[in-house]
């Protein structure tokens, strides 16, 4: 008998279906519709944005990140999702560079994949906020056909982007911090509002992250837990001043919640991985937001929000360690970090 | 009937059971040679008694117990010892063993022997006959059965759980043992009951085995509390503490052991084998084994010699398919892969699964998303995400202080999960074996 080579591997021998580059390109292909409307609904910049920020996302990926690390698609989402958070008339320069800086400051200096803090998206967005303010805060509505761009996309690098006079729709969020004007409902749910190019469509979103959560790509406890708080936060106040603050229903679907609550909360690599610390995580981000858009500055919180839970999520962790199988009640053990026991 | 399961937490691997669920054990010509390692059994190894060009008959005592948690090795085959040297062990190691070269005239026929009646005999001398009949678990660690039988006064044993999961992907030994054997199993429960003064016994098993179920139900004694629970499937209930809180609902303490809830544990293969030592009178000198997995021709159940070759079972089962690729003694979460075509199998060697080169694929390792996937699956709700992480750090010491490294069984739930491919299973094994290195010094 001819032998051959056998392997010798490490226990154990069969592995599961699941792996790291199938759903990392699962939420990918989950973003097409989300993709799709928010094409719909501003036209060819929008897919212009989206483009300019995945290629922002790939080039620092593939020159200085790990070997074959492009095809595992991590970069492509930290791209999609960027490109979804920013308005559509933004220079296409600055959505490059919002993109560039998410993955390289945001994820390769910690190491690459799985091993940054904050979610590479929303540090892309933030340095765009911080960089270019107005560009970022400029919401144009459709003034030609439906074809034409809605905003000056190609500015050249570090011109300032012109700006047709009388153009520009404030989002919802904004226009009812600044105007006391609130939004119909129906068109938060549809989406037929201005806002970032991707986050209009509250229903969409909803329906593509469920898709992820049913196949255990996403945590569904994250979004529970955030729109919970949301929900129950600003029911209280609005219940208290149904005049000054706005309306539960209102501040679920408008401005970027849906899609940092599904899409970026649940980025599972700055996101908790024990269940409690999930509604902890959620309730956490739920607070901010309503805090932000309520009291602070801006009208909107969802970013600052997330990246500021981003940074609690070591902590959190440490704290929601589940109760180990026959371990004695909590009182009797030593170990400072255990004291709170039973995975949720 | 309400089908229980242990908890939330634990995988669902391909049961792949297809293979070899109706096919009856049957025996094979002996081999021409066999190798018994001295060390099959967790405890002492035994000790040598024959020596080289001695004639031993089948069920010849050839090395002797150790102590108390030990137990005599008996002649698997009528022949000569050919010599006593070192072989190839299952573990990897290469360990002591005796080597007897099989009569190829000889009838196999065991010596004339007293076969006591276990009725007439004291709990003590019952157990005196399980220790010399060298019975161990069959279920892969190999546990003697008579320490098990005898714990200490002090814990009160009040319920005997029968272990008839069999969780493991591809393996039907256990399977087949009830289909079979039913009333061995009922017996050795009677014999185990006496011996521990228990009145109940709880028999699990999971409900992808009906034939299994209905047949036990229909040949429970109806003078023995025998309960017959059907469990659903998944992985890996067969483990002692999953069985327990499954069945009973009892939680092992950390560090404890089933008698420290007031049960004892024994898969119904070891059953059978105790009814087996009182009706045959011969020790135990061979055992059922699944012989299985897609890299085989002709996968099926056997009864074979301790000590048989693997390269003898895979000749029996028809030889190597062309594209085999791993050969793994036990299960294929839990037992390890052998490069060894010599090793022979155990009194503790559950199956011999031959993976073909498309489940043996080598999969692309990437770095950890912490998706918390592993603390999904873990069934003792370890972190496997923060201990991996230390573990690549080799920071073993805080891996067993702060996630309690120790709870963990090896069972491989986490590296079947995890996305990135992670060996964490492996990861913990290494850290463990490190950390006892360490201790021994």
């Amino acid at each position: 008998m001819t032998e051959p080579q056998f392997l010798v591997r490490a226990t154990p021998h069969l592995s599961g279906p699941e792996s790291t580059p199938k759903i990392m390109w699962t939420v990918v292909f989950s973003l097409i519709p989300v993709v799709a409307v928010s094409f719909w609904f501003f036209g060819p910049s929008a897919l212009l944005i989206q483009a300019a920020a995945v290629l922002g996302a790939l080039i620092p990926e593939h020159y200085t990140g790990h070997k074959g690390s492009l095809r595992d698609g991590s970069a492509v989402i930290t791209g999609v999702l960027l490109g979804l958070t920013l308005p559509p008339g933004m220079p296409l320069w600055m959505a490059f560079l919002g993109g560039f800086f998410g993955v390289a400051f945001g994820k390769l200096i910690f190491g690459g994949l799985g091993q940054n803090v904050f979610n590479p998206a929303l540090l892309g967005r933030a340095f765009l906020q911080a960089a270019f303010p107005v560009a970022i805060t400029t919401w144009p509505s459709q003034t030609g056909s439906w074809w034409s761009l809605r905003g000056d996309n190609f500015a050249w690098p570090l011109m300032s982007p012109q700006v047709v006079d009388g153009s520009t729709g404030a989002t919802p969020l904004g226009l009812f911090k600044f105007e006391k004007q609130s939004t119909e409902f129906l068109d938060l749910l549809l989406g037929t509002t201005s806002g970032s190019v991707g986050e209009t469509s509250g229903l969409v979103i909803l329906a593509c992250g469920l898709f992820l959560a049913l196949r255990n790509y996403l945590n569904w406890r994250i979004p529970a837990s955030i729109c919970a708080t949301v929900f129950s936060f600003s029911g209280i106040l609005w219940l208290f001043d149904s005049e000054a603050f706005a309306s539960p229903f209102f501040m679920l679907f408008s401005g970027g919640l849906m899609l940092g609550a599904f899409y970026m909360a649940t980025d599972m690599v700055t996101s908790p991985t024990t269940h409690k610390g999930c509604w902890i995580f959620g309730a956490g981000i739920g607070f901010l937001v309503v805090i932000i858009r309520t009291w602070g500055g801006l009208p909107e919180g969802v970013m600052y929000a997330i990246l500021f839970m981003n940074a609690f999520v070591p902590f959190i962790n440490r704290k929601t360690q589940p109760r180990v199988f026959g371990q004695a009640p909590p009182e009797k053990r030593g170990l400072p970090f255990m004291k709170k026991g039973g995975q949720a | 009937m309400k089908l229980k399961d242990f908890f939330r937490n634990g995988v669902h691997p391909p049961e792949m059971k297809e293979l070899t669920a109706s096919s009856k054990t049957r025996r094979i010509p002996f081999p021409s040679e066999v190798v018994l390692p001295l060390s099959q059994h967790i405890g002492a190894p035994s000790v040598a008694l024959v020596r080289e060009g001695d004639r031993v008959e089948r069920g010849d005592v050839i090395a002797e117990a150790n102590g108390y948690v030990s137990v005599p090795l008996h002649a698997s085959v009528s022949g000569t010892v050919s010599k006593i040297a070192r072989g190839p062990h299952p573990n990897g190691s290469f360990s002591p063993a005796i080597f007897i070269k099989v009569d190829q005239f000889s009838a196999q026929e065991p010596r004339p022997r007293m076969i006591p009646d276990w009725h007439d005999l004291d709990t003590k001398q019952l157990l005196q006959a399980i220790q010399d009949g060298g019975l161990v678990g069959l279920g892969g660690a190999g546990f003697p059965t008579h320490v098990k039988l005898a714990p200490p006064p002090d814990q009160k044993i009040d319920v005997v759980l029968l272990n008839g999961c069999e969780c493991e992907p591809y393996l039907t030994t256990d399977h087949r043992s009830m289909v079979e054997y039913p009333h061995r199993v009922h017996l050795g429960t009677r014999i185990m009951m006496r011996a521990l003064g228990v009145k109940k016994a709880i028999l699990g098993i999971e409900n992808n085995k009906p034939d299994a179920l209905e047949i036990m139900r229909k040949t429970v004694p109806s003078d023995l509390d025998i309960e017959i629970v059907g469990l659903n499937v998944k992985y890996p209930q067969g483990a002692e503490k999953m069985l327990i809180k499954a069945l009973i609902d009892r939680e092992v303490p950390e560090g404890g052991l089933p008698m420290h809830v007031g049960a004892v544990v024994q898969n119904v293969a070891s059953v059978a084998t105790i009814a087996e030592i009182f009706e045959t009178g011969l020790p135990l000198v061979e055992r059922i084994l699944t012989v299985t997995g897609r890299g085989l021709n002709k996968p099926r159940n056997l009864i074979v010699p301790i000590g048989t070759k693997l390269r003898d079972l895979i000749a029996a089962c028809g030889g190597l398919a062309d594209d085999a690729a791993e050969v793994i003694m036990g299960g294929p979460m839990m037992g390890p892969a052998q490069g060894n075509l010599d090793t022979p199998i155990l009194k503790g060697t559950s199956g011999v699964v031959v993976l073909n080169q498309a489940e043996a694929r080598p999969e692309a390792v990437y770095p950890c998303i912490r998706c918390g996937h592993c603390l999904d699956a873990c069934p003792v709700f370890l972190n496997p995400q923060a201990m991996g992480s230390l573990g690549l750090n080799m920071e073993y010491k805080e891996m067993q202080t702060d996630l309690h490294l120790d709870t963990c069984m090896l069972c491989g739930c986490c590296s079947y999960v995890c996305p990135s491919k992670i060996p964490l299973s492996h990861i913990f094994g290494v850290a463990r074996a490190q950390l006892a290195a360490e201790a021994r010094k």
